[in-house]
């Protein structure tokens, strides 16, 4: 394809071409839709088995489904929505938006990128291949020792639990290297670190969690995996060993995956609520540190998900104690959130709605999370409802809505088209009548003694009613989020186009086309704000009459001035990622495979080493000679 | 939609939540957690509802502050004007940092209180002394200085305290009666403690509260918090059981139940399942899943694995003579 | 602008390198740690002290260390560009690097037929498991080591390429760091 027609308005090209063009892609912008693609995929096969969860306990002495198979569905369920879900969902937005937003053409490590999107897929894929052999996890997300013992869990389910997980951390982690280092890195010329957007900030912070939480939990599983295949007895209490072990080592990886999941979300709100009320984030120094100083007291506070372990005394207010002062710095982002719409102009669009209700909704989470901070209280709700309720509120009300609202927000950057604003809006209500329906009730039965993990209750409890609510509820979510995928196909198909700025907002990514060129920025801009994008709009002062550019049109030039090399596509970080699968699966299956898993991914981590980043006929934009592909 | 129908909406919304808090609130009383009959339940408790105004009180402040936001500050301007460009304001950081700071003192000083005062001694010199372990899926209890040992059904005298022993033979289980307090993990090769004070005679339901495989939701337990006569009668009961002659005790033992279960006066000392002294004096079966009655035996001595899912008791295949003997013998241990 | 102007002025992949590291510091730290909580909870024997060979181990631990020397020379010599002694000095780390896992492979192989295995005891889990996870590092940087000379041989690792080579040093470095941990830890303070 020529130069000439990369044209600034895109429209599409940048997601032209074949299926062999998406295998070997290595541009962030198509990377993030294959992410977000597949994050909502998975969110619909999660949402499935929480719809037979909630019809098995609509009713006492339900008989829906069996004790093995709730069991073996809540595992898939939290497992799915946790690795499957919520970070790819985070990473699609990251991997669209934080290079055009800190003016790169791209991340530091293209071809990693591929890498990482490709193992999280083929990782996802063996967990979900348990079900098709009959033999699904059935220990929870969080496969507490020694119920995952060889001895009391002798069939694959467990080993495909482990394999998957232990595969999707390792592209977590190489996307963490990646980001890390694109972030710190990549800048455009006078970013500094104090100008850059709080999404890139709470992007940093969840990448150096990720570095730092997945090698504890990557060790965890090597433990079990020797116990389960080698006989070692690292979990086993008759060898001498501790099932408690499993505890501290998963929630050493589990708390700071919690501010893993939310951190996204907190820094999508700080940049839609500023764009639709019109001013700047409220403090957003403090709301930067806030962010740091939650990140790292986050690895402080583990323990107190282990209450009712039986740690002692001391220790358990010391996690106490911790626990509540992260409530300090979350409580920070609350108040400068609401201090940010308090004096604006509030424009209710579509992202409005879901950061808002991302905001109302976490401060219902993060209030039944004080409640837990305190040990005389946490060990009556630990193990109920009532943490069903907290942890989807935070989740749910927080990542899921936080989430949206950034896919709503940039729907127009990556697609090129509006989304509808009336179906977006009936989604958002729908969505949160239908939370709110679902799991402010299991507060309920959480104080009143339902434990959680349970296929059935007796009759004569008294928790029917708000189970059937519950149950309903949940149908409300699910169509609120067919309501959603009507909303997209529509825009995707046939929706209004979009100009580079539909928000008249205040960052980088708003000053080029939608969708992007695939070289993003045709000249890298120059950085003398933390708001960019405004003051080039509007200047120093705030009067609209000095507004110096026509509404709608994006800053950059629509042809490149000087030549711009990309790297080109490449093939082997499928390649290595398959063969990392393969070695993962071929545990599963006998050596033969894995030796073949270690042979495909040497072979192609030695391809891609040697191979150069721009190759002949490597996309180029800008004045010929030299341009086309 | 409109401006208008968009904050009638919310508003709509705001009431709504407010109404299910409401209704759960009319419920709460009701709720087992806030309805102890322990000393241990009642220090737990005291701190619970403190910390229930507490968030219900920053829950109201902030969200309406919110919603106040939202709606005197929606545009009814054109697109054109931009409000005052507002940074920040470092008094108000201060200012709420330091205020959350102060509330979550005043929730940390009793929470810590508290914390050691669950977790020392047991208030009293000489309490009831009684070793809980748990299985898959069922409890056992043995009483040591009484000498006997009992499934599934906790008796403890009023106003005596519990002193609780608790570990576990395989996985990982959680002993949790809701009205008597808050709940313990029973770890295999570990031992932690729980005591209680009950103060109120009457019948409490209990159930695990860890995964532990299939059966977990199964796994639930009865306590009777009896008076001092009502105790000691079953406890000498228990010492001293009166077992009955009959066609059912030669088929318990020749159909294997021997070998996992224990009747005390018998030759049945199977350690594997849960011991039968006195099966009739309880009202539950197959870890208070099932009423003890003799239908209800019978359902789960023909088929355990239906009754309850991965049961470890097998399929007896007695016919159904052997199995009415069985369920006659067992119903006349009292 | 510079397409390879860099906002700290690290070229990347050695910013990549050093964020790698400080992720596998915590899998080390974890590693350690359990080893740590496990020490003396095993319920039969071998024990350390029955088994561990000190004066043996320090001679391996030495080897390592020159390694490292190796590698500082090898760096050197690459940015000077004297394409001899970078052959020689790779050539160093891989036969020290070698030398040291021979030692290791030495060693795992009298233990075991000690009887101390993976599944003997908890001091067999946890030592196997920390120090064959350090050696499947070593061997990962014995063959990066390799890949490098095989270009050196060739006349493709000029100065032009001296970050790859600092990169590859740093990893290596890192991995004799964490072995000065785990013979300190579990060799040196029993």
């Amino acid at each position: 394809m020529s130069a000439q027609a990369m044209t600034a308005t895109g429209h599409g090209s940048v997601y032209s071409g074949d299926l062999r063009s998406w295998l070997t892609t290595v541009d962030h912008k198509r990377i993030g839709v294959l992410y977000g693609i597949s994050a909502l995929f998975y969110f619909v096969v999660g949402g499935v088995e929480a719809l037979i969860i909630r019809l098995q306990l609509a009713s006492a002495d339900g008989a829906v489904v069996g004790a093995d198979t709730f069991n073996q569905l809540f595992t898939m369920h939290g497992t799915t929505m946790v690795f499957l879900v919520l970070m790819p969902l985070s990473a699609a937005l990251f991997n669209y938006m934080i290079p055009l937003m800190i003016g790169a053409r791209d991340v530091a490590f293209p071809r990693l990128n591929a890498f990482s999107f490709w193992t999280f897929l083929f990782g996802s894929l063996l967990l979900n291949l348990s079900f098709f052999v009959g033999d699904p996890p059935d220990a929870g997300w969080f496969g507490y020792a020694n119920l995952t013992s060889r001895q009391y869990n002798p069939g694959m389910g467990i080993d495909f639990w482990i394999l998957s997980v232990q595969i999707m951390g390792i592209a977590s982690i190489a996307s963490a290297v990646n980001f890390t280092v694109t972030i710190l890195n990549m800048r455009a010329p006078g970013m500094s670190l104090m100008r850059m957007p709080l999404f890139v900030w709470m992007a940093l912070i969840v990448q150096v969690l990720m570095l730092l939480a997945f090698p504890p939990i990557t060790v965890a599983f090597i433990y079990l995996l020797f116990d389960r295949f080698f006989g070692t007895h690292f979990y086993i209490p008759d060898a001498g060993g501790t099932p408690i072990l499993w505890q501290h080592l998963f929630w050493i990886f589990g708390h700071p995956e919690v501010y893993i999941l939310i951190l996204p979300s907190f820094g999508v709100v700080s940049e839609v609520l500023p764009t639709f009320s019109r001013k700047p984030l409220f403090g957003a120094p403090f709301m930067i540190f806030s962010g740091i100083l939650i990140g790292f007291l986050g690895f402080g506070v583990w323990s107190h998900h282990m209450f009712t372990t039986g740690l002692g005394a001391v220790a358990d207010t010391a996690f106490s104690l911790g626990t509540m002062l992260i409530a300090i710095p979350t409580g920070v982002k609350i108040f400068n959130w609401i201090a940010t719409l308090w004096g604006g102009h509030i424009h209710f669009k579509t992202p409005l709605y879901f950061a808002v209700g991302m905001v109302g909704l976490f401060i219902i989470g993060g209030l039944s999370g004080i409640m837990h901070a305190s040990p005389p209280v946490d060990i009556q709700q630990h193990d109920t409802y009532f943490v069903v309720a907290h942890l989807h509120y935070v989740f749910f009300g927080g990542t899921v809505f936080g989430l949206f609202a950034g896919v709503y927000y940039w729907w127009p950057k990556i697609t090129g088209r509006m989304i509808g604003e009336g179906l977006g809006k009936l989604h958002f209500w729908l969505m949160f009548i239908g939370m709110n329906l679902t799991f402010f009730p299991m507060h309920f039965l959480g104080m009143d003694g339902m434990p959680r993990r349970i296929y059935t209750y007796a009759a004569d409890l008294g928790w029917e009613r708000w189970n059937l609510i519950a149950t309903v509820g949940a149908f409300v979510i699910a169509v609120s989020v067919l309501v959603f995928f009507v909303n997209a196909v529509r825009s995707v198909w046939a929706g209004e186009r979009a100009g580079g700025d539909p928000w008249d907002a205040a960052t980088l990514e708003w000053t080029m086309s939608s969708p992007p060129p695939e070289y993003n920025f045709a000249v890298v801009p120059a950085v003398n704000s933390a708001r960019p994008f405004w003051l080039h709009k509007y200047g120093p002062t705030r009067d609209i009459s000095t507004r110096t550019k026509e509404e709608g049109t994006p800053s950059q030039p629509e042809t490149p001035p000087e030549r711009i090399d990309l790297p080109s596509p490449s093939g082997w970080p499928i390649l290595a990622a398959l063969g990392l699968s393969l070695i993962g699966g071929g545990a599963l299956v006998g050596l033969w495979l894995v030796l073949i898993g270690v042979a495909v991914l040497v072979f192609g981590v030695y391809r891609w080493a040697f191979q150069p980043l721009e190759r002949l006929g490597h996309p180029s934009f800008g004045p010929a000679p030299g341009g086309g592909r | 939609m409109s401006r208008e129908r968009s904050t009638f909406l919310q508003t709509l919304l705001a009431a709504d939540l407010l109404l299910l808090t409401a209704c759960g609130a009319a419920q709460g009383p009701d709720w087992r957690t806030l309805r102890p009959v322990s000393d241990f339940g009642q220090l737990g408790a005291e701190v619970y509802s403190d910390l229930i105004w507490w968030t219900l009180g920053i829950f109201v402040v902030v969200e309406l502050l919110l919603l106040y936001a939202l709606i005197r500050y929606r545009s009814s301007r054109s697109e054109s004007e931009v409000p005052s460009q507002v940074h920040g304001f470092t008094a108000l950081e201060i200012a709420w940092t330091l205020v959350p700071a102060a509330i979550l003192f005043f929730i940390a000083i009793p929470t810590v209180r508290t914390i050691f005062e669950l977790q020392g001694a047991p208030p009293t010199e000489d309490p009831l002394e009684i070793t809980v372990i748990g299985h898959q899926w069922w409890w056992e209890f043995q009483y040591p200085e009484l000498g006997f040992v009992t499934a599934n059904e906790l008796h403890v005298p009023v106003g005596r305290t519990a002193n609780l022993t608790l570990s576990s033979a395989d996985v990982i289980h959680s002993f949790w009666i809701p009205q008597i307090g808050g709940k313990r993990d029973l770890n295999p090769g570990s031992e932690n403690r729980l005591w209680f004070t009950p103060t109120e005679v009457g019948e409490y339901y209990g159930q695990c509260a860890e995964l532990c495989g299939t059966s977990h939701a199964n796994m639930r337990m009865r306590v009777f918090v009896d008076d001092s006569a009502t105790f000691s009668e079953w406890a000498a009961a228990m010492q001293a059981p009166a077992v009955p002659d009959s066609a059912g005790a030669m088929t318990f033992l020749i159909s294997g139940c021997a070998a996992c279960h224990t009747i005390a006066g018998t030759p049945a000392q199977g350690k594997v399942g849960p011991n039968l002294t006195n099966l009739a004096r309880r009202t539950t079966l197959a870890s208070s899943l099932i009423p003890n009655t003799p239908e209800h035996m019978a359902n789960w001595l023909r088929s355990p694995d239906s009754v309850k899912p991965g049961a470890l008791m097998p399929d007896l295949n007695l016919d159904e003579q052997r199995l009415n003997d069985l369920v006659r013998f067992l119903e006349g241990l009292r | 602008m510079d397409p390879h102007a860099t906002t700290f002025g690290v070229h990347s992949r050695k910013m990549a390198m050093w964020v790698f590291i400080a992720s596998e510091c915590m899998f080390f730290g974890s590693l350690i740690a359990t080893y740590l909580s496990y020490e003396g909870k095993s319920l039969v024997g071998p024990t350390p002290e029955e088994i561990l060979n000190i004066p043996l181990t320090s001679v391996s631990t030495f080897v390592l260390l020159m390694s490292s020397l190796a590698m500082v020379l090898a760096l050197d010599a690459v940015q000077t560009g004297d394409r001899r002694s970078a052959r020689l000095w790779l050539g160093a780390v891989i036969v020290l690097g070698g030398l040291f896992l021979g030692g290791q492979v030495y060693e795992f192989n009298h233990f075991y037929h000690e009887g101390l295995t993976l599944q003997q005891n908890l001091f067999g889990a946890t030592f196997f498991v920390l120090t064959g996870f350090h050696g499947a590092h070593v061997t990962v940087g014995v063959i990066w080591m390799i890949t490098l000379l095989v270009m050196s041989l060739r006349g493709r690792l000029g100065p032009e390429r001296s970050l790859d080579v600092e990169v590859a040093g740093l990893y290596w470095h890192f991995v004799d760091v964490v072995w000065i941990v785990i013979f300190t830890v579990v060799y040196l303070i029993q």
